[in-house]
């Protein structure tokens, strides 16, 4: 989901990251649910994303270990 | 009755905790480990008074910084006399599909559980509709709706929380067939009363530290004799937990939020987080902060500084003369003094960061800064204790629990006390004043003015280049991540505001304020103490040596009690570190004062009044030009050149003169090998850069 542009809005379908996928699903990034990616810091990352209803950062590290379909 | 208050962070825990128990609370600490505990009491409708604890915001059982360990320990701890007898996990209904995970969690452990509902009439200005009946029957236990900001609902809870309240009867994630005879061993061998209790002891007994080490072999025998291997398993509880989550929504939302409350805040970080006006404005709320801490500050800072010269001075008058007077006078209140009169600035500060944490602001701040901040081995929320750093080191190093990554904790830790802190003010504005001239350049600036903002950029590099440096160096690969949620933009509640000012500063007076007292009174042993007879007979070798002097008894005085320092055990410490501070470009008198603020920087202004036998007044045009009538015999000229001067300045802005700021570094890594680390790094830093700028001056 790294080269999502902002207003977007994507469908996760995986979470590549084996440790980093137990804080994003605890955190509402689960397979299947939706997300929209709101807009990047000024220097490109991180970014900042809508999911289960609210906003969360993250960065590009993390947010290309999800997978998305769109 | 113990009463704990968990929920995520933002969830308006701190709210409902203040208006629970007002101006009844206090900050301590939970037994053996560093993290705030912060209690309080409140009446309770049926007359009984309830103890309250206002745990860290979480989002889940499974910790990843000290803050939330900390919550995971207390809750799954059930044999220790800390844990609660009912839990109150409260939460934002706007956003309650994420919030019930851990509610879910906490359910399972069999504690007895009340949910909150916060922030109910924003629920009705987004157009959502719950039914709470079903999500109480549901989940199995109380749900009462509040609104945290305005006490709304509060009474009910009380209400609700002075009946009995029983654990849930409901089981929402029954552990995983693996796991079952493992747990069930663990249940029997150690008495525990829960299944999902044994389950987390299972999958995580490496940050449950309340486990002995017995208990921890015996787990991993269990893990290995029931094939147990906790891996797979925490994600795919979180899974189910979620399915259960979804369901449950489905079945308790009548009426789904509109898109309008994010939105709006998705406006406001369009200019906040914009890649011009984003930086402009955190960089104009930095200048405000420290406008504020310098300017607004000096006032009640002048009148606390006046009130204990006074109280010092009355005391002298009407106390009888001994040594118990001078400790009180000379010890014990300029001691005092020298808490109280921090206690301004850090009050701004924190209210500034209060303001910006309860609008949500701060984390936009984290987000601008972290990928910059990485470059140095920093993480976006080393920020925060970074800022904190320009009034008290103290409290900064406190706030450095936020960070989850332990390297990247560990160097804020360490760089952080190079940021210029308010103890370092008296001592640059006064040898400031000494060797830069009170001149305009381009009619606009005024270069002690700009010394001065040299200094502080100059502990900001330091921090930063210290930063790589020490990144370099631990060689440690834990993964560093930052997945933080962007809460909405709110209005600041006062209240709260008033409460964190009121917590940190009771936090630095209490925790700095012990050392500085204790070191104030040492220091005035060693400095009335010494070997010889040379302080009982101070005055009869000082007027042997002024016979053709004509003294006025004032004058005699001042030159009794500079006699005295010299002679006392301070004096000699500094006459005996004189051959190293040579190359610096300092005597033996410099060398006390060195000695002196080795404790707390501060001291320099006093000792430097002491030594040039101006009494106890403690006025800085006085000093000034004591000191700068003072001769160096070795060059005939002044003692106080430019060089001398800077080289003090630059030592001041390195050295780690601040015994509160060791014991809280010992205290935050747990062990003496940090602290001891940053005492020698600081101080060497500090000696070779006092020397290269004193040799490259003169």
């Amino acid at each position: 989901m790294a080269q999502m542009k902002p207003g977007e809005v994507a469908i996760i379908s995986e979470l590549e990251d084996d440790i980093l996928s137990v804080k994003l699903m605890e955190m509402g990034c689960l397979p299947g649910a939706t997300i929209r990616f709101n807009f990047s810091a000024p220097l490109g990352d991180p970014v900042c994303i809508s999911v289960s209803g609210y906003e969360l950062s993250l960065r590009l590290e993390e947010a290309s270990t999800i997978s998305i379909l769109n | 009755m113990k009463i704990a208050l968990v929920g995520n962070p933002n969830s308006g825990k701190s709210s409902l905790f203040n208006i629970l128990t007002g101006l009844n609370q206090k900050t301590g600490n939970f037994p053996g480990v560093t993290v705030e505990k912060r209690t309080g009491f409140s009446k309770m409708p049926d007359q009984t008074t309830a103890q309250f604890i206002d745990l860290p915001g979480i989002y889940s059982l499974y910790p990843r910084s000290l803050d939330e360990q900390i919550v995971s320990e207390i809750l799954l701890h059930h044999k220790s006399p800390d844990c609660p007898d009912v839990v109150v996990v409260i939460v934002d209904a706007t956003n309650l599909k994420r919030s019930l995970l851990l509610v879910t969690q906490i359910i399972d452990l069999g504690l007895p559980t009340v949910l909150a509902m916060n922030m109910m009439d924003l629920v009705a200005k987004a157009g959502i509709s719950f039914n709470l009946i079903a999500l109480s029957e549901k989940l199995g236990i109380p749900v009462v709706p509040i609104n945290a900001r305005t006490g709304m609902g509060v009474d009910q809870l009380k209400k609700v929380l002075s009946q009995e309240v029983s654990p849930s009867t409901k089981v929402i994630f029954p552990v995983f067939d693996e796991a079952k005879s493992g747990v069930e061993e663990l249940r029997n061998e150690l008495g525990i009363d829960n299944n999902y209790e044994a389950y987390q002891f299972l999958q995580q007994p490496t940050s449950l530290s309340f486990l002995k080490a017995q208990e921890r072999i015996f787990i991993d025998q269990v893990k290995e004799k029931h094939k147990f291997f906790p891996g797979k398993f925490h994600g795919a509880e979180t899974v189910q937990r979620y399915g259960f989550i979804q369901n449950l929504l489905d079945e308790v939302t009548l009426e789904p939020a509109n898109e309008n409350r994010t939105s709006q805040s998705t406006r406001f970080d369009k200019i906040l987080t914009h890649r011009i006006w984003g930086y402009a404005i955190f960089f104009g709320v930095l200048f405000l902060i420290f406008q504020s801490i310098f300017a607004w500050a000096t006032v009640p800072m002048d009148f606390i500084d006046g009130l204990f010269a006074s109280l010092s001075n009355y005391l002298n008058d009407v106390l009888p003369e001994g040594p118990l007077t001078s400790m009180l006078a000379q010890g014990v209140v300029p001691g005092l003094g020298g808490i109280a009169i921090f206690i301004p600035q850090i009050a701004i500060l924190f209210a500034f960061i209060s303001i910006l944490e309860e609008s949500g602001y701060m984390s936009r701040v984290v987000f601008l800064m972290d990928k910059i901040m990485r470059k140095f081995g920093l993480n976006g929320k080393s920020v925060v204790p970074l800022i904190s750093g320009v009034a008290c080191a103290i409290p900064a190093i406190m706030a450095t629990r936020t960070i989850d990554n332990w390297k990247e904790r560990t160097i804020t830790i360490l760089v952080t006390p190079l940021m210029s802190c308010s103890a370092r003010l008296p001592v640059f504005t006064i040898l400031i004043a000494l060797i830069v001239p009170d001149k305009m350049v381009w009619h606009f600036f005024n270069l002690q003015g700009l010394a001065l903002m040299g200094l502080y950029l100059l502990g900001f590099a330091a921090a930063l280049i210290s930063a790589i440096i020490i990144k370099l160096l631990i060689n440690v690969n834990e993964r560093s991540y930052l997945i933080m949620e962007l809460p909405t933009y709110r209005w600041p509640k006062w209240s709260n505001v008033g409460y964190t000012i009121v917590d940190k500063t009771k936090a630095f007076v209490f925790e700095a304020g012990k050392i500085i007292l204790a070191i104030a009174v040492v220091l005035w042993v060693l400095a009335s103490y010494g070997p010889g007879d040379h302080m009982e007979r101070a005055e009869e070798y000082v007027l042997q040596e002024s016979e053709n002097l004509r003294l006025t008894e004032q004058g005699l005085e001042d030159r009794v009690a500079a006699y005295k320092l010299e002679h006392s055990y301070a004096g000699i410490l500094g006459k005996s570190i004189e051959p190293v501070i040579r190359p610096l470009g300092y005597d033996w008198k410099i060398g006390i004062a060195l000695v002196t603020s080795f404790a707390a920087r501060e001291v320099f202004v006093g000792t430097m009044a002491t030594i040039y036998s101006i009494g106890s007044e403690e006025d800085q045009t006085t000093i000034k030009s004591r000191m700068r009538a003072e001769i160096n015999p070795d060059t005939g000229g002044p003692r106080y050149t430019p060089a001398v001067g800077f080289s003090l300045l630059v030592f001041y802005t390195f050295a780690m003169q601040c015994m509160s700021t060791i014991a809280v570094v010992y205290r935050e890594t747990k062990g003496w090998k940090w602290p001891m680390i940053q005492l020698v790094y600081m101080t060497m830093l500090a000696y070779v850069s006092a020397f290269i700028v004193f040799q490259s001056f003169s």
